[in-house]
């Protein structure tokens, strides 16, 4: 997407309000019509005051007079429109964000795994916002700035010609001035932001290690590399301000000048009777008009820029491919049994790094299959496909006979209930999160299954009992609790197939074995897939299947896996080793 | 402001430079107009045209000199506020990290870093923008006052005494737009958190398909979010224009008074020609000063927070002792310690640990294990009892002496963004040898699949190695200088019960000799260990080896039993 079109898409974001836009147009025009005609009064009152008795009061009281209400009515307008803009704007992000945040919802989950959150994050805030200022301000800023320049160009036309030449000497070296300043410039900055965001994310990371660093007495060291990053930083700053701090002293010089050069000419032009002294005054006043926006011209071409950037930021998020839409003939998985089947079934995250290979299970349903291996071997992949997190390479896998494809993602995923290892809540009440999973779930069903998993005690010591709101930094809530939350969350749900991914990984083996009736009753009529690092979560389990680089190498139940002396036996011994 | 004179008072030699040439600079602003009406009054009714040509030249000199004087001024300014900034973050990092931990827990990590980051970034700015916008626009301000009141007193006082009006006005709005603004970023708080949530949380949105009602989660805290955004900007969107408004009424009253003195024979048409100028020029220094005054006091209160960081007073004291004759490395004598003074977090805590042995401590979450190895290592001093090493009372001891013979691996501990061999070596000495020997012990062969091995790049928190790839990093940088005293807090989590295995014995023949503290959640991992210690709310409610407590603690036994399936193997 090039620039053109970037700003094409923008303005499109603008149609719905063009009445108001068309409203604020014409404001802008009268006010500054208005505010033009400001300084030609100031001149005939100069002109009407001549010398010492000289002065037609009359004609000085209706030109002030006049002035008064031009002024007013100008100053009025120009809040109008502020009003005006500011409710496109609103009306804008409004629509933006919302858009970027459906979007969002569309998305795959690999989208998520490739992307950052605080970069996600940055752009439905921080690139919105910058948009939005540059579209509300900087928009009208071109149009008043063209309008104000066109103007007082010809007011200064219609006093002294001659004059006007003054400029054409001038504003070309404004603009040649700024324009190579921004060339010089521009890289100089942005060096600056690189160098600023290093040193902060050098400090962030450090902080975050502090007791390490201490615990082997390494502070010299990393003062050291915090030192070397912030002379860099500084440096960097130093240098764009260096070159920066010319332009504003430049364009004063610049002011400046004008001035010097129309005193001077304008004084010789009253000399040879060319022109009044309020003509003088208010070819100042114009100047001043003139060379502002001129001036601003560097300043909002380089916000139109940064604004530009953004929006092609906001824009790739929008372009991302949603999640492809289920096939037209896909039926909803009604009353499911929990027969899951995985035939041959292959799967790479990049291409050519294939992570499982020809891989073939069955489920029956209420049974109960644990998935172990060593780190690396594809256990949470196996979820991610059972999901339709991510779709398969070749192979199928079968819901009660059904291929996958066949199901809507929606009943597919509602069948389907889990508790992860990473425990997820939001902010909300624990009421709330843990009736995440059924929303019409009474109060007394909540708090059955949070005493089921050993919760309840502790939420009842909260002084807001279930209404507490979980923050990131309000209650004193441990990961182990997190955990047990999620584990109540899933109790509630009806889902005929049960997911655990370590879901007692955050839990202490005393809790543990107090929730182990309750881990037990959720399984229970349950088709389950268990991931676990503890074996004698998965001892009970009707198969095993030890997965090791991306295969089933073994299979059976714990007793016949152990009788078999194979890698499971082994793995299950090494416990015993010292 | 005493961080600010502290910290400038070496630069103040550039500091004057700087501000004369401002000064200089802004007379010269001041100059022009008032030469301009010379020019209109006096030198044009004598209708000489050299004369003319040459006040022209003197003006565009004077312009001249104005524009380099502010351009080697502005920079003077930024060398001095970079060399005032590079000194103030070095500062300020160096306390930081040295802080402890008593303390950084008090200023908590959050808001340390944003000391160190935002809270810098604004004192640098300040430093800045103070000296290159703190002297001119007063000048401008005052002097333009000054050379108006000399021109034409009558007409000055009608001009100034639009001042207080505008003052007023900018004081009283942007008064009252504060709290609107952070409720604004409260409300920019509340959405984002929302997306941040749904980032994180997509699998379960998505296992659940509540993709609608995140919807209308998110449609609530939008809306909110631009409702508080219009109603604060609507606030200020008042004061340009109102602002204008005053500036214009002031200057028509200049003209309709100047005309009444003119036609007195008291003033000057080109007097008033010269009062529209140095009406733009003081609005104009009345607008940058009241920038001045925000971006003051955000710098202030920055500057007050570095410096809190700064004067804050090292409770941990280095206390002499006289050392004891014993054969234990390691010696805990009746130890209680409280994080907050309310409830004993460890107490009564007492053993003893041999060249060569190895503790086990085992217990829920919360009942202390952590704890006892943050007091070994002197983040905190305990409330009472003694912590010996060699016989030596810890706080008799340098930290860092004592630090530097241990080895650790802490819970969630910490990959920095650089390579594998840096984040191993973490400072020491570490030649490919030694590096070698580490890794092997601590079962780490993956780093050989690794694109450069060593060399491979990490990035920050480890994100581009598996749960167990991270903790072998980790363990790798303990084992590497041979320590005297090895603590292992949870370390060995994320492993396979294989590779678990292979470590014990890879740690128990290399490091026979070691003082080992193995702290965990698996009975395996411990089971070996010379005592162990079962912790309940910061008690030992039971010790001994594996098969005494087997025997005398249930809960141990059960623990246990749950673990390894022991009944199966009966």
């Amino acid at each position: 997407m090039n620039r053109k079109q970037t700003m094409h898409r923008l303005l499109g974001y603008l149609k719905d309000n063009w009445i108001l836009l068309a409203l604020s147009c014409v404001v802008t025009v009268v006010a500054n019509t208005l505010a033009l005609y400001g300084p030609k009064l100031t001149g005939y009152a100069i002109d009407a005051i001549g010398g010492v008795h000289q002065v037609d009061f009359e004609r000085v009281f209706h030109y002030c007079f006049l002035m008064a209400v031009v002024y007013g009515l100008s100053s009025l307008l120009t809040y109008l429109l502020q009003i005006f803009l500011l409710q496109v704007s609103k009306q804008v992000t409004y629509r933006m964000r919302r858009e970027v945040f459906e979007h969002l919802q569309q998305l795959p989950v690999s989208y998520f795994d490739r992307n950052q959150t605080g970069d996600i994050v940055s752009r439905i805030s921080y690139d919105i916002d910058t948009i939005n200022t540059s579209l509300s301000s900087d928009i009208l800023q071109l149009v008043t700035g063209v309008f104000t320049v066109v103007g007082s160009l010809v007011m200064m036309l219609t006093i002294a010609p001659v004059l006007v030449l003054i400029f054409v000497f001038t504003v070309p070296i404004t603009l040649m001035f700024a324009r190579y300043r921004m060339i010089k410039v521009k890289p100089l900055f942005r060096r600056r932001s690189r160098k600023l965001g290093e040193l902060n994310g050098f400090t962030e990371e450090m902080l975050s290690g502090s007791k390490t660093i201490k615990a082997y007495g390494q502070e010299e060291t990393m003062i050291g590399k915090y030192d070397q990053r912030n002379q860099d930083a500084s440096e960097s700053y130093y240098q764009a301000d260096y070159e920066g701090s010319v332009m504003g002293p430049s364009v004063n010089f610049v002011n400046n000048l004008s001035l010097s050069l129309i005193s001077m000419f304008g004084a010789m032009l009253f000399l040879m009777g060319r022109i009044s002294l309020g003509n003088i005054s208010s070819f100042v006043m114009y100047s001043r008009k003139f060379s502002g926006p001129i001036n601003e011209t560097a300043n909002i071409i380089t916000e139109l820029q940064t604004a530009a950037s953004a929006a092609e930021r906001v824009f790739r998020l929008l372009d991302e491919a949603p999640e492809p839409p289920d096939r037209p003939e896909a039926q909803p998985l009604s009353h499911p049994q929990g027969q899951v089947e995985l035939d041959h079934v292959s799967f790479s995250y990049v291409p050519q790094r294939e992570i499982l290979h020809d891989l073939s299970l069955i489920a029956r349903p209420g049974q109960v299959v644990a998935i172990v291996g060593p780190t690396g071997a594809g256990k949470t992949t196996i979820i991610n496909l059972l999901m339709r997190f991510y779709d398969v390479d070749s192979g199928t896998i079968r819901v009660d006979g059904s291929s996958v494809p066949d199901l809507t993602r929606e009943s597919l995923r509602r069948a389907y209930t889990m508790v992860l290892q990473d425990t997820w809540l939001f902010e909300g009440t624990i009421a709330e999160n843990v009736a995440y999973a059924r929303e019409e779930a009474t109060m007394d069903e909540i708090i059955e299954v949070c005493r089921k998993a050993h919760i309840h005690d502790f939420i009842e010591t909260l002084p807001q009992g279930y209404q507490t709101v979980l923050t990131d930094d309000g209650v004193n809530i441990s990961k182990g609790q997190k955990q047990l939350l999620t584990i109540a969350r899933a109790m509630l749900s009806h889902a005929r197939m049960l997911i655990l991914d370590e879901a007692t990984s955050n839990v202490d083996s005393r809790t543990e074995m107090a929730i182990q009736d309750a881990m037990l009753e959720l399984m229970k009529g349950r088709t389950c897939f268990v991931i676990a690092h503890r074996l004698s979560t998965i001892k009970n389990a009707d198969t095993i299947l030890v997965l090791k680089e991306g295969r089933i190498i073994e299979s059976g139940t714990h007793q016949q896996l152990l009788e078999a002396g194979g890698f499971y036996a082994r793995l299950f011994n090494s416990q015993f080793e010292g | 402001m005493r961080l600010l004179k502290r910290y400038l008072r070496p630069l103040v030699k550039d500091m004057a430079i700087g501000l004369g040439m401002k000064a200089l600079a802004a007379l010269m602003v001041l100059l022009l107009p008032y030469l301009l009406a010379y020019v209109i009054d006096t030198i044009v009714p004598m209708k000489d045209m050299r004369l003319i040509l040459a006040f022209g030249i003197g003006m565009i000199v004077i312009s001249v000199i104005g524009w380099i004087f502010d351009i080697r001024a502005n920079r003077i300014a930024s060398r001095v506020a970079r060399d005032a900034i590079v000194r103030i973050r070095h500062d300020l990092f160096d306390k930081t990290i040295r802080l402890s931990c008593r303390r950084a827990d008090e200023f908590t990590i959050p808001s340390l870093e944003s000391r160190l980051t935002s809270d810098t970034y604004h004192v640098h700015r300040m430093i800045g923008m103070i000296q290159r916008m703190g002297v001119r626009a007063p000048i401008l301000l005052l002097g333009g006052i000054g050379v108006t009141l000399l021109m034409e007193p009558v007409l000055a006082l009608v001009m100034i005494a639009t001042l207080p009006l505008i003052t007023v006005l900018v004081v009283v709005k942007a008064t009252r737009g504060i709290p609107m603004f952070t409720r604004v970023q409260k409300a920019q708080d509340r959405m984002i958190s929302v997306v941040r949530e749904n980032a994180q949380g997509v699998r379960v949105i998505k296992a659940l398909s509540k993709a609608d009602h995140e919807k209308r989660r998110y449609e609530k805290v939008n809306t909110e979010l631009v409702e508080e955004e219009l109603r604060a900007n609507s606030r200020m969107a008042a004061i340009n224009p109102l602002m204008n408004l005053l500036m214009n009424l002031g200057l028509v009253g200049v003209i309709l008074v100047g005309a009444w003195r003119v036609s007195g024979g008291l003033s000057e048409t080109g007097k008033i020609i010269a009062f529209t100028n140095y009406f733009t020029i003081i609005t104009n220094a009345m607008m940058s000063i009241s920038r001045i005054f925000v971006m003051l006091s955000k710098g202030l209160a920055s500057a007050d927070r570095i410096e809190e960081v700064l004067q804050t007073e090292d409770e941990m004291k280095i206390i002499p002792s006289e050392p004891a004759a014993t054969d234990a490395i390691i010696e805990f004598d009746h130890v209680s310690f409280s994080y907050l003074g309310v409830r004993d977090n460890v107490q009564d805590i007492s053993f003893r640990l041999k060249e060569g042995q190895t503790l086990g401590i085992i217990g829920a979450t919360g009942s202390g294990k952590t704890t006892i190895l943050q007091l070994l290592l002197r983040f905190y001093d305990a409330d009472s009892g003694t912590i010996r090493i060699h016989g030596q009372d810890i706080r008799s001891l340098d930290p860092k002496q004592l630090r530097q013979q241990t080895g650790i691996v802490m819970q969630n501990d910490f990959i920095f963004q650089d390579t594998v061999r840096e984040n191993i070596a973490f400072g020491r000495y570490a030649d490919e040898a030694l590096l070698q020997e580490a890794t092997q012990i601590a079962q780490a062969s993956f780093i050989d699949q690794l694109c450069g091995r060593y060399d491979y790049r990490l990035n920050s928190k480890g994100t581009n190695l598996s749960g167990g790839q991270r903790q072998r990093i980790f363990l790798s940088r303990a084992f590497l200088n041979n320590p005297k005293i090895l603590l292992l807090d949870d370390s060995s989590s994320a492993l396979d019960y294989q590779t678990d295995a292979r470590l014990r014995q890879a740690i128990g023949t290399h490091f026979a000799h070691t003082a080992k503290i193995i702290v965990a959640q698996r009975v395996s991992s411990i089971m070996h260990a010379d005592e162990i210690l079962l912790l309940d709310h910061g008690r030992i409610v039971a010790r001994g080896t594996h098969e005494q407590l087997m025997n005398t603690s249930e809960v141990y036994a059960s623990i246990s039993d749950s673990q390894m399936g022991g009944a199966l193997l009966e």
